[in-house]
C-alpha cells in the first residue's frame, strides 16, 4: 500500500480521475444528448464537485492519521485544486451564462441574497490558498504561517455547505449531510488540537517545580 | 527484497523472502490495473448515464382545434418537457419523474368535483374528454426557479367544467389537490413538502379563458410525468401553481391552503403571478432562461406575457404585498 499510494503513476492517475467529473459535464453536450436545462446542469455538475473536492481533500488528513498512511498528503494539494477548479468553473458559470457579466447585477446579489453572499464567500476564501499552495509560497510564509492561512478552508467548507442548504427549495437532506460529514472533519481537528495542546494543569506544575 | 542478513541470531523470513520478485510485482501490477480498471468502469458508468435518458412511451393521439390563445413563440421539443420535470412525488430532481413516472396508473381515473356547488359530480376521464372540444394552446410556461418552456398543451378552459357543477354564491375560491400515495409515489415521502400536493385559484381566476384543464400536449395524451391523466394550467403563474395528476377540486369560501405557501410562506404566495418587478426572496426575477438555451437572457414579461387579457383580474390590488 505504501508503495501504490508513493507511485508517480497512481498520482497521475488520481489526476486524470479528478477530470472525470469535468467530462460528464462536458461529454454529453458533444454527444448532443438531451439536457432541457444546460445552464442547471453545469452549474449543479460544477458546484456538486467543488463541495465534494472540500471534502476529500478536508479527509486526508484524519485518513493519514487513522490508517497510518502518511503517503496520503501527496494528493491533498491537488485535491484541494481540483476543489478550487470545480469552485471557479461554479463561479465563471454564473457569472458568463446566469448574470451575463452583469458586474452591478452580481454585487446586488452578493450584498441581497444570502445564499449567494456564503458561496461567493466560500469561493473568495479559497483563491489565496489556491495561490499560496506552492512550494515557494510555503517557504516565503514560512510553515506555521502558511498552516494559519490555510485553515481557512476550514471556513470555505462551512460556507459551501450553508450555501447549498439555503439553495435547495425543500429536501435538505443532502446539504445535511454534507453538513454532517463536514461537522465530523472539523471536529476530528478540534479533538487533535485539543489532544496535543500541553494541558493546563502540567503547565502550572512546570511552573512549581521550576 | 531479500536481504542478506548475516548476523548470529535466526532471522525472521518476510513474505519478501519467499516469494519471487517476479511474482509479487506482477501482483502489484495487476492490484494496479485492476484498481485502475475499476475506476475507468465507474467513471464510464457515470458518463453513460449522464449521456442517455430513459425513452418515453407515446400517449394516445387527441384530435384538437388550434386556439387564438396560442403563441407563435418557437415552442419546446417534446424531449425537453418530458426529461425536466418539478413532479415532487416522483423525486425531486428534474429528470427523476421521466423515469420514475413510467409505471404510474392513470387508468380508472376518477376526479371528484365538489364543495359549495349544486350539483356535485364523479368524473371519469371519459366524461371530462366529452365536456367541450378540445383546443390545442400554446403557452409559455415559466417556472418560479427562473426558466421558461413553450408547450403546446390540450384541453379546455376548466370554466366549461365549473359551468356545469354551478358554484353556489357562497364559493369564492377553487381548492385543487393532486394524486397522491406512497405505493406508488415512495419518493414523495422524501419530497419535503407536504403531500397530497394542493393548490388553489380565486373564482374568478379559475373561470378565466386561459386558465386551461389540461389533457394532453404535442397532439397526444399527457405524459405521465408531466401531470397524467389530467391537470391544471395557468400560464400567468408561475409553473407550481399549475397542478399535475389532479383528483379533488372542491369550490370554497376560503383561501385554500397551497403547497409551497405551507412550506415557504415566506417565498412562495397564494397568488404567484409571473413578475418581473416582484423578486423572490433568493434570486431575482427579472429574466429567464428559454430552455434549451444556456443564457439566461430573456426578459421576464409581467404576467408571463398574458398581462392583456389578465390584468383587470388584480386592480387596485399591491401585487407586491399579495406575491
Amino acid at each position: 500500500m505504501h508503495i501504490f499510494l508513493a507511485s508517480k503513476w497512481t498520482k497521475a492517475a488520481l489526476f486524470l480521475l479528478c477530470l472525470g467529473p469535468l467530462a460528464a459535464i462536458v461529454l454529453p453536450f458533444l454527444t448532443h444528448a438531451i439536457i432541457p436545462d444546460p445552464l442547471q446542469f453545469i452549474q449543479h455538475g460544477t458546484g456538486d464537485w467543488a463541495l465534494r473536492f472540500l471534502v476529500i481533500t478536508l479527509t486526508i488528513t484524519p485518513l493519514r492519521q487513522i490508517l497510518h498512511l502518511p503517503e496520503l498528503i501527496r494528493f491533498r494539494r491537488m485535491l484541494g485544486l481540483y476543489a478550487f477548479l470545480y469552485a471557479c468553473l461554479h463561479f465563471t458559470t454564473y457569472l458568463v451564462f446566469d448574470k451575463i457579466f452583469d458586474l452591478h447585477e452580481i454585487w446586488k446579489d452578493v450584498y441581497k441574497r444570502p445564499f449567494i453572499t456564503m458561496g461567493f464567500l466560500a469561493f473568495t476564501l479559497l483563491i489565496p490558498l489556491a495561490i499560496t499552495s506552492t512550494a515557494g509560497w510555503i517557504r516565503r510564509l514560512g510553515g506555521r504561517r502558511w498552516r494559519i492561512l490555510h485553515r481557512a478552508i476550514y471556513i470555505s467548507a462551512v460556507c459551501a455547505v450553508i450555501h447549498y442548504y439555503w439553495l435547495v427549495k425543500s429536501a435538505v437532506i443532502r446539504p445535511v449531510t454534507y453538513a454532517a460529514i463536514v461537522g465530523v472533519l472539523l471536529l476530528w481537528r478540534l479533538g487533535d488540537w485539543l489532544a496535543k495542546r500541553p494541558r493546563n494543569d502540567s503547565r502550572v506544575q512546570q511552573r512549581l517545580a521550576q | 527484497m531479500s536481504s542478506g542478513k548475516s548476523t548470529d541470531k535466526p532471522t525472521e523470513l518476510t513474505y519478501a523472502d519467499v516469494t519471487p520478485k517476479v511474482v509479487y510485482s506482477n501482483r502489484r501490477k495487476f492490484l494496479r490495473g485492476a484498481g485502475l480498471a475499476f475506476i475507468a468502469a465507474f467513471a464510464g458508468k457515470r458518463i453513460y448515464d449522464a449521456v442517455s435518458s430513459p425513452s418515453v412511451h407515446a400517449g394516445t393521439k387527441l384530435t384538437s382545434v388550434k386556439s387564438p390563445f396560442s403563441t407563435t413563440e418557437k415552442m419546446n421539443s417534446f424531449e425537453d418537457v418530458t426529461h425536466y420535470n418539478n413532479f415532487y412525488e416522483f423525486g425531486i430532481e428534474k429528470d427523476q419523474p421521466a423515469k420514475n413516472a413510467q409505471r404510474f396508473r392513470t387508468s380508472p381515473w376518477t376526479v371528484s368535483v365538489g364543495g359549495e356547488v349544486k350539483t356535485p359530480r364523479k368524473f371519469s376521464m371519459d366524461d371530462i374528454l366529452k365536456i367541450a372540444p378540445l383546443e390545442e394552446r400554446i403557452y409559455r410556461h415559466r417556472c418560479v426557479e427562473g426558466w421558461s418552456i413553450v408547450v403546446p398543451w390540450i384541453g379546455f378552459s376548466l370554466s366549461e367544467l365549473v359551468k356545469l357543477v354551478e358554484p353556489t354564491p357562497k364559493a369564492r375560491y377553487v381548492a385543487f389537490e393532486s394524486y397522491y400515495d406512497t405505493g406508488q409515489m415512495p419518493l414523495g415521502r422524501d419530497a419535503g413538502i407536504q403531500l397530497p400536493y394542493v393548490e388553489g385559484l380565486r373564482l374568478d381566476e379559475a373561470m378565466h379563458p386561459l386558465t386551461l384543464l389540461c389533457v394532453g400536449m404535442y397532439g397526444e395524451t399527457l405524459p405521465n410525468q408531466d401531470g397524467a391523466p389530467v391537470r391544471l394550467v395557468v400560464p400567468w403563474k408561475y409553473g407550481f401553481k399549475s397542478a399535475k395528476s389532479l383528483v379533488k377540486i372542491r369550490f370554497v369560501k376560503d383561501q385554500p391552503p397551497t403547497t409551497w405557501n405551507l412550506a415557504n410562506s415566506h417565498e412562495y404566495g397564494f397568488y404567484s403571478n409571473v413578475n418581473p418587478e416582484v423578486d423572490h426572496p433568493r434570486w431575482s426575477q427579472a429574466r429567464e432562461r428559454r430552455l434549451p438555451e444556456l443564457f439566461k437572457s430573456h426578459k421576464t414579461l409581467l404576467f408571463n406575457g398574458y398581462a392583456d387579457q389578465v390584468a383587470s383580474l388584480y386592480t387596485g390590488m399591491d401585487l407586491r404585498k399579495n406575491y
